[in-house]
């Protein structure tokens, strides 16, 4: 185990972040001879300290899985930085970068492409121990011990990913991803193509196992209730920039920036009453919003949030 | 991107990748299959064991003996300068197979790795690699053949070399595309976060998947090559020493006059060759796909059978607009009918929303789209009572039923994209419907159009009619699908899962529209959902679903306040927002609740995959 805390996450930002995101932009390549490339990260720092969870939240286009995979290094990065354990980790060739696999880890958001459909799930869950140099029988005795952390039962190991729900298909995912005892997992978006049920018992064990082994989560979603449940700190992202950073509660709570505050108050919340008072409050604001932009910048583009 | 799909509504789940033993086994069970590599066996075994079972040699003139009957000397005669027609075609069979194996592997070899290179590290090896590749396509291949034969002299494995790097750029652009595919999927960049090396990812995960495509071009290419091989020997090219089955046609061309019967037995060796090649690799095709073998009832022929239909009034006709009362839904599967919606009874009223929630496989898209008429034509349907404003629509045939749907009943999916046709334009799209439900003129239609654009909050609406699919968002597609299913003023609006989709923020402002012109128009509102946000945000009654049946139905209020079915508390206990942070959800309400006695037990997968 290479937890370095016992057990108890802690809340405030530590000295030495474990994680930390500077000024990272990261660029793709447009289509067509000679036309600026597409910036899709326009300067982004974060910190993720040791066993706390960060929340990426934002809508579509906002950038937040990109941020991910560029701290998992599959994405270009065109300038800034991501240091792990006080090293700089972007830009780093394809043998360095391997070894950097059994810190980092990643949980994708669809359970049905994230697994290859032709392996056995022990095939799945021993290919990093096998990679890692392993031995067979220890990276076997590994595999059960892991189904048994992800709660499912020993003779999964032996069937294909399409035999098991989306759920179950999650928790495998999970398990290959802490197969090596990682100190950072990234999250994209692991809960939010399963039912509701299914998603507060995933939502349990990556709380869980976060309590015992002293993982770090970037937990990028786009739901706001899943980022306040699971989340220390929150970053809210915005066009490829972060709008507001604090701590979780404050944060889902009672936002400052007016971004965020539009995102809290279009969540409909699962009470009538109360979701009737947020919704005249996101009109009232919408409508002050509006009025706003008539007198101060006459040319404004309709709604905002509405974008390809 | 960030779309929870319900199953249900994927009717037919996608295939996943199958094993390698199961191309196999579905390739031994085609029977064309079988009898192609039994006779490819055969004619390979045949060449193979030539000086087995023939002691003539295929090379040995005899002028006495030209065009010679058919004697036990010579079983198939003489040939027209006295050869054995038997053995030249036993020996012809192994210049021609080899040829043609020749050609594939010189393919198979150039093509492959390049297509991996170019296909899995992209970049300028792509570019350069697809270039020459086009180029290659470019070339007349029977030319630069004549042109190598005449300057390197008559030799045709050196022929079928050549002609095997003309065919390399279709293995290469085969391979190529597929790799690029592959190394999209989640499971490629979940093997190099895990550290594999490329050399590693391409043999554990990308070779796997290029292996069955590889082999079904193979199988074409050697019949293409044995074509091409004798064209070149029956244009004479070949070598003269060397039986082939191209040789013998140029000699049974020569004496066409005298001994047409010639002709035969070349001709039939290729025919049957390069047919068994072809049927298969249409056969492993077919066993890839896994479509061959698997009917499918034409469409319509199972029509909605009502177990009884009661003619008298409806429990709660006073006011209900749609009154569904005892719907099964179920599907053919391999193991029996799957029964996926049993016994569903609902009511809506005029002006009223209602919600009909569930988690995955709960059969509230399957119940949605049977009010709608629109289950595939292999479900089987029955409904004590299916009555809409008045009518039994159990009964009706499809063109009755195209009468209400569309014009009294509306549809707003919950893919916007997916639910427009691509090539037309929008204002195209939705002016259509309207003159014909309406019997408006295009004129009319059109302004009305606009209307209804400019009414669901497009500020330009005069664009957007212009517009193709792709270039409005995904918000706005969706305000567009809302326009188009009031257009013709329905009673009833079926929604399923219409937000799910969309970002957050465009959701509450496409809530807010289908509220505004529900209440503006008095329709009665079907909205499928798994979020309970969205139900406490617009729905006035709540039916929840679970695994097929009703569970628990009642006002929105009541049923946020005091639910009564325990799966009902347990999905509300699920909901976020106001648990402790951090908090242990689950332990609330124990599992066994949710229709699963341990969360880890394989049970849900079946629900999940939806029935097909």
């Amino acid at each position: 185990m290479t937890a370095t805390m016992n057990g108890t996450p802690r809340k405030d930002v530590p000295a030495e972040p474990l994680l930390a995101v500077d000024d990272l932009v990261v660029e793709y390549p447009a289509k067509g001879w000679r036309r600026p490339p597409f910036r899709v990260l326009k300067g982004v720092s974060i910190t993720i300290g040791a066993g706390e969870t960060l929340g990426l939240v934002g809508e579509s286009g906002s950038g937040k899985t990109t941020l991910g995979r560029a701290v998992l290094g599959l994405a270009p990065v065109a300038s800034g930085t991501v240091h792990y354990a006080g090293k700089v980790i972007s830009g780093l060739g394809a043998k360095e970068r391997r070894a950097l696999s059994s810190d980092i880890q990643v949980v994708f958001q669809d359970p049905y492409t994230s697994l290859n459909p032709a392996m056995t799930v022990n095939d799945i869950l021993s290919e990093p121990l096998r990679v890692a140099g392993t031995p067979r029988a220890e990276a076997e005795k590994r595999v059960r011990d892991l189904l048994d952390q992800v709660r499912l039962p020993a003779d999964a190991g032996e069937r294909l990913p399409r035999e098991f729900s989306g759920g179950q298909r999650q928790r495998i995912a999970i398990a290959r991803a802490l197969s090596r005892d990682p100190r950072v997992i990234v999250c994209d978006e692991p809960v939010s193509a399963l039912d509701l049920s299914t998603q507060a018992r995933v939502l349990d064990l990556f709380v869980e196992i976060q309590e015992r082994t002293g993982v770090a989560y970037l937990f990028v979603t786009h739901d706001l209730s899943v980022v306040r449940h699971i989340s220390h700190r929150v970053a809210v992202m915005r066009g490829g920039e972060i709008v507001e950073t604090g701590d979780a509660a404050t944060v889902t709570t009672t936002p400052q920036h007016p971004y965020t505050k539009r995102l809290l108050l279009a969540a409909p919340v699962p009470d009538p009453a109360r979701q009737a008072e947020r919704r005249a409050e996101r009109q009232r604001l919408a409508a002050a919003m509006a009025a706003d932009a008539r007198t101060n910048t006459p040319a404004i583009a309709s709604t905002s949030g509405d974008r390809a | 991107m960030t779309l929870p799909q319900s199953e249900e509504t994927a009717v037919t789940p996608a295939v996943a990748a199958h094993g390698r033993a199961g191309l196999l086994r579905r390739l031994l069970r085609n029977p064309v299959a079988v009898t192609c590599l039994v006779l490819l066996a055969l004619i390979s075994l045949a060449s193979l064991c030539a000086p087995l079972l023939t002691s003539q040699d295929p090379a040995h003139t005899s002028l006495t003996e030209s065009l010679a009957p058919m004697s036990g000397k010579h079983p198939l005669g003489g040939d027209g300068v006295g050869r054995d027609v038997l053995a030249r075609l036993l020996y012809g069979g192994r210049t021609s197979l080899l040829g043609a194996l020749l050609a594939v592997a010189v393919a198979v070899v150039i093509g492959v790795p390049a297509g991996l290179v170019a296909g899995y590290y992209r970049k300028w090896f792509d570019a350069v690699s697809s270039w020459v590749s086009n180029l290659l396509m470019a070339v007349p291949a029977i030319i630069v053949l004549l042109v190598v034969m005449s300057a390197v002299g008559q030799n045709t494995y050196l022929a079928m070399a050549v002609f095997g790097v003309l065919m390399s750029p279709g293995v290469f652009r085969l391979i190529r595309a597929s790799v690029i595919s592959v190394r999209e999927e989640l499971y490629v960049d979940a093997a190099r976060v895990s550290g594999l090396s490329d050399a590693r990812i391409i043999r554990r995960h990308i070779l796997p998947v290029v292996q069955a495509p590889t082999i079904i071009q193979a199988a074409q290419m050697l019949g293409l090559g044995i074509v091409i091989q004798s064209g070149l020997e029956f244009l004479g090219l070949g070598s003269a020493t060397q039986a082939s089955w191209g040789s013998m046609l140029n000699d049974a061309f020569a004496n066409i006059y005298n001994k047409p019967e010639l002709m035969v037995w070349p001709g039939v060796a290729l025919a049957v060759t390069v047919a068994a090649f072809g049927l298969l690799g249409n056969a492993l095709r077919d066993a890839l796909d896994g479509t061959a073998t698997r009917g499918r009832k034409p469409r319509g022929t199972t029509p909605r059978k009502p177990v009884a239909v009661k003619h008298s009034a409806p429990p709660e006709a006073t006011d209900a607009l749609l009154a569904l009362e005892g719907l099964t839904v179920s599907y053919p599967t391999a193991e029996g009918e799957k029964t996926v919606v049993e016994g569903v009874s609902l009511t809506v009223r005029r002006g009223e929303v209602l919600g009909l929630v569930g988690e995955s496989g709960s059969g509230k898209s399957q119940t949605a789209f049977a009010v709608l008429g629109l289950l595939p034509p292999e479900a089987s349907v029955s409904t004590r009572q299916l009555v809409f404003d008045g009518t039994e629509l159990g009964n009706l045939g499809r063109a009755e039923m195209n009468r209400y749907r569309g014009r009294r009943i509306a549809y707003v999916p919950q893919e916007p994209m997916s639910n427009l046709d691509p090539s037309f334009r929008i204002g195209a799209q939705l002016v259509e419907p309207v003159r014909r439900h309406l019997k408006l003129s295009g004129a009319e239609a059109k302004a009305k159009t606009l209307a209804l654009l400019e009414r669901v909050g497009i500020a330009d609406p005069e664009r957007v009619f212009n517009s193709y699919p792709h270039q409005i968002s995904g918000g706005m597609a969706q305000r567009v699908l809302i326009a188009g299913a009031v257009s013709c003023e329905p009673d009833l609006l079926i929604a399923d899962e219409p937000t799910t989709a969309l970002d957050v923020t465009v959701q509450a402002e496409v809530l807010d529209l289908i509220r505004s012109l529900q209440r503006e128009r008095n329709m009665g509102v079907i909205l499928v959902t798994h979020d309970f946000g969205v139900v406490a945000d617009i729905c006035d009654r709540v039916t929840v679903m679970q695994t097929g049946t009703v569970v628990e139905s009642a006002p929105v209020r009541e049923l946020f306040a005091g639910p009564r079915h325990p799966y009902t508390r347990m999905l509300l206990a699920s909901t976020l927002e106001d648990a402790e942070p951090r908090s242990p959800l689950s332990r609330i309400v124990p599992a066994s609740i949710a229709g699963v006695t341990d969360p880890a037990v394989i049970t849900n997968s079946v629900h999940q995959e939806g029935p097909a």
